[in-house]
């Protein structure tokens, strides 16, 4: 019953979506009035109540362990842990694509509720354009990919989740990044609402803004969770492999984060009007882009679990409609678009459209190495595209835009002269030169993670620099958001750059009672013996490691079996000090009774991940101070129009 | 751009600029692309055609039988990737993928050395039923077709 309940409650919120699209687009003809536009926001709430039902359904059909169910049998396992039975529900084509409409719906219910300030036309052209997208991804679930298939008789036991999936971090790291790049498909509503009645100001982007923030902060979240997921789960010690899927979601966070920082300027300035509105359809175009490497299998990933060829054509027609026909009715009414505000090119806007512009050619170049390879294999030569492509040629235009990105935030809008900052700039200039002194003279490092140090640390000082001379206490939360997300870039650069100038790697085999040496540390190999968890068995190496000759510290890579389904996984151990992590991985068993062992010493590596998550921290202090400054708008316009109806009461009596 | 010019043209100038850099950008991919992404060769290949030595390139096939050896440092390995027609000699230094045994097919990531042998800094194996190389899947099929042509 769950499972036609739950697919019932998906085929409504389709009928509904028609509906919701049919309204607006009527409502829009007829000019907005009448009864058919007072439908629009209801149906879109009922519509994310209805999707959020089905996916409650599914999740409760996974818990349940209802091997009647297709997807259930495909993809769980009774022996599994209540957590993982859970995440088996996202952790698969169908149930990742319910996530996604239940994302888009419940956003798309959100704004309804919520967002009163656009003028009602554009609201129901935003409205309707979500509708828009929203049954595409319908069709797209309810035809090629249905959550809740039954099996004409039920199966003995399941087939059990992925061992790799089958971990804490990875258990939510699909979620919070799908609440990322669906949200972003508010940003394209919003967009394309704008074009279509033509009001693009700075109304619309203070009402674009937090949608987009909101939905970056779950991006840069799940950005932040799966590098370090891909970090110690896949024992390969690295933290991105510019895996096409892993820049399936950069790219959309690039996007998203050029988006918000030209919507701040056209919030503040009215200026940048047609490229912001370009910038919230190429987000979440990538977005759906991404979806589309991800889920057609036509790229070679570490993420090609669970794929199907015929589905990336489905994807693909949808790309191309949305796509296409946001490009094309940007075309046709971008040049209706006013001119914005002139600024000069020292100033806050001059430097806020040169990170654009940065930003831009970057996700254009990770694009194009992306899908380099699928172009090749047209002409039948396979290659692949990893870091010795990405890392020199984005750090071409990434240097330039971290640069800008140190003195941008010092400028005023509108005209600047650089002779008012001079101080700060020298301050900074003097901060890189005294580092770039001091490491030349350290001992040789390769260009990249030179310039990175040596960037990173008069970067974290500038980032903080707009507080000087303020009052801190009175500073607006953005601003203390802006200060706290560059800073977390600062510190996340420094991370990346201490990971590949520092690192030291120790490959060694180890007869037991063997000491190893990798850096500071000595690593002593005490034992190798079985365990077992709960579907799974594995080899646990012991072993202790002591920093500079203290005190041991015991840690046990494991090596696991799982058997359901039947696969191996490496279970790295790390040992975290505030200079860094000790990752030490056990392998295999050489013919003479040695252990094979790969240690690392990574200097400040988990800079990288709080770095991230500083970032997202910024995010999330610029979205509180923006809905906190909404709210007290609101109850003071409440508050005046109540005393605007007593006064004429007193007058009218 | 100082705030004197007509508005009309400022506009043009930002549109010229953000133009000018982002084909500026899909150039130097272009460029870069063809000097910097590495070609997937199958032994044969490889013997027909080497790439030059210390390129970055892959190599995909099969772990041939009994070519399988731990050097004495316990830690190297050198094996022989095949394809049916010509044999290269593999050298990794690492611990190996889980399902990496002889007979099964393997794709490694690295550069051919002065004396011909292949120096892998990784190797790619089947990890289970679900995840697969695309290379090698593409080229297991290939050579069973190929194996019923021979047979016939």
């Amino acid at each position: 019953m769950i499972a036609e309940f739950g697919l019932a409650a998906l085929w409504l919120a389709a009928a509904l979506a028609a509906l919701q699209l049919f309204a607006g687009a009527s409502a829009l003809r007829g000019g907005g009035a009448g009864q058919v536009s007072a439908l629009v926001r209801p149906v879109a709430v009922v519509q994310g109540v209805l999707t959020a039902l089905s996916f409650a359904a599914l999740l409760l059909l996974f818990v349940r362990t209802d091997l009647s169910v297709k997807l259930v049998a495909a993809n769980s396992h009774s022996a599994k842990p209540l957590i993982y039975k859970l995440a088996g529900a996202w952790g698969n084509h169908e149930g990742s694509m319910l996530l996604w409409v239940t994302v888009m719906a419940g956003m798309g219910a959100l704004i309804a509720l919520l967002e009163r300030r656009l003028p009602e036309r554009t609201m129901l052209a935003t409205l309707a354009t979500q509708a828009f997208v929203g049954l595409g991804f319908y069709a797209f679930l309810l035809f090629s990919s249905n959550p809740f298939e039954r099996l004409p008789a039920p199966a003995p036991e399941g087939m059990g989740l992925n061992p790799l999936l089958q971990d804490i971090g990875l258990a939510f790291h699909p979620p919070t990044l799908y609440l990322g790049y669906v949200g972003l498909s508010l940003a394209f509503s919003f967009a394309v609402g704008a074009l279509l009645t033509g009001e693009v100001g700075p109304a619309f982007a203070r009402v674009m803004r937090p949608w987009v923030l909101l939905a970056w902060i779950f991006l840069t979240i799940g950005i932040t969770a799966g590098s370090y997921w891909a970090y110690y789960e896949l024992g390969w010690g690295g933290w991105w492999f510019w895996d096409p899927v892993e820049n399936a979601s950069l790219m959309p966070w690039l996007a998203g984060t050029a988006l918000l920082h030209s919507a701040s300027v056209l919030a503040a300035r009215d200026a940048l009007r047609a490229w912001t509105v370009m910038l919230g359809v190429v987000a979440f175009s990538m977005s759906m882009v991404g979806t589309f490497l991800v889920r057609s299998g036509i790229l070679t990933s570490v993420h090609a679990f669970a794929v199907d060829p015929e589905r990336g054509t489905f994807i693909l027609v949808l790309l191309a409609i949305y796509i296409g026909g946001a490009l094309t009715l940007f075309a046709l009414r971008a040049g209706s678009i006013a001119e914005g505000e002139r600024f000069s090119a020292t100033s806050r806007e001059g430097a806020l459209v040169f990170n654009n512009v940065m930003l831009s050619a970057i996700l254009g170049i990770v694009l194009l190495g992306t899908l380099y390879p699928l172009l090749t294999e047209a002409f039948g030569v396979k290659v692949s595209v990893g870091p010795p492509y990405f890392n020199p040629v984005s750090a071409i235009f990434a240097v330039p835009m971290l640069v800008v990105m140190a003195a941008g935030p010092l400028l005023r809008w509108r005209k600047d002269r650089l002779a008012r900052v001079r101080g700060p700039l020298i301050l900074i200039g003097l901060v890189f030169a005294a580092l770039l002194a001091a490491l030349l003279v350290w001992r040789p490092f390769g260009l990249l993670p030179l310039l990175g140090l040596t960037l990173s640390v008069p970067l974290a000082v500038a980032s903080v620099l707009p507080l000087r001379g303020r009052d801190l206490r009175r500073l607006p939360l953005a601003v203390w958001g802006m200060v706290i997300a560059h800073f977390g870039l600062a510190v996340a650069l420094f991370g990346m750059a201490a990971d590949s100038a520092l690192t030291v790697e120790k490959l060694a085999a180890a007869k037991i009672g063997d000491v190893t040496k990798v850096g500071p540390w000595t690593v002593e190999l005490e034992g190798v013996e079985p365990v077992g968890g709960p579907n799974w068995i594995a080899l646990e190496g012991r072993m202790s490691a002591s920093y500079r000759g203290g005190k041991p510290i015991p840690i046990a890579p494991q090596s696991r079996s799982f058997w359901a389904p039947p696969q191996q996984t490496t279970e790295s151990a790390l040992l975290t000090r505030w200079n860094g992590q000790l990752y030490a991985v056990l392998g295999d068993e050489t013919d003479d009774g040695r252990w094979q062992l790969r240690l690392w010493w990574k200097p400040f590596v988990t800079c990288i991940w709080f770095g991230g998550l500083l970032v997202a921290l910024g995010g999330f202090l610029a979205l509180l101070g923006r809905v906190a400054t909404d709210l007290r708008r609101r109850v003071a316009t409440h508050k005046i129009a109540v005393r605007k109806r007593e006064l004429e009461k007193a007058q009218g009596q | 751009m100082n705030t004197g010019i007509k508005p009309k043209h400022q506009r043009l100038v930002l549109v010229v600029i953000a133009l000018a850099a982002l084909v500026g950008a899909g150039l130097l991919a272009a460029w870069a692309l063809r000097s910097q992404a590495s070609y997937f060769y199958v032994p044969s290949e490889m013997q027909a055609a080497p790439p030059q030595v210390g390129q970055a390139v892959r190599l995909g096939g099969m772990v041939e039988q009994g070519s399988l050896k731990t050097l004495p440092d316990g830690v190297t390995i050198s094996f022989v990737v095949q394809d049916g027609k010509a044999r290269i000699p593999v050298r990794y230094a690492g611990i190996v993928p889980d399902l990496f045994v002889e007979g099964s097919g393997v794709v490694a990531e690295g550069r051919l050395d002065p004396a011909g042998t292949f120096v892998a800094d990784t190797l790619l194996a089947k990890h289970d039923e679900n995840y697969v190389p695309r290379e090698l899947k593409d080229m297991t099929e290939a050579q069973a077709k190929a194996a019923v042509a021979e047979t016939r």
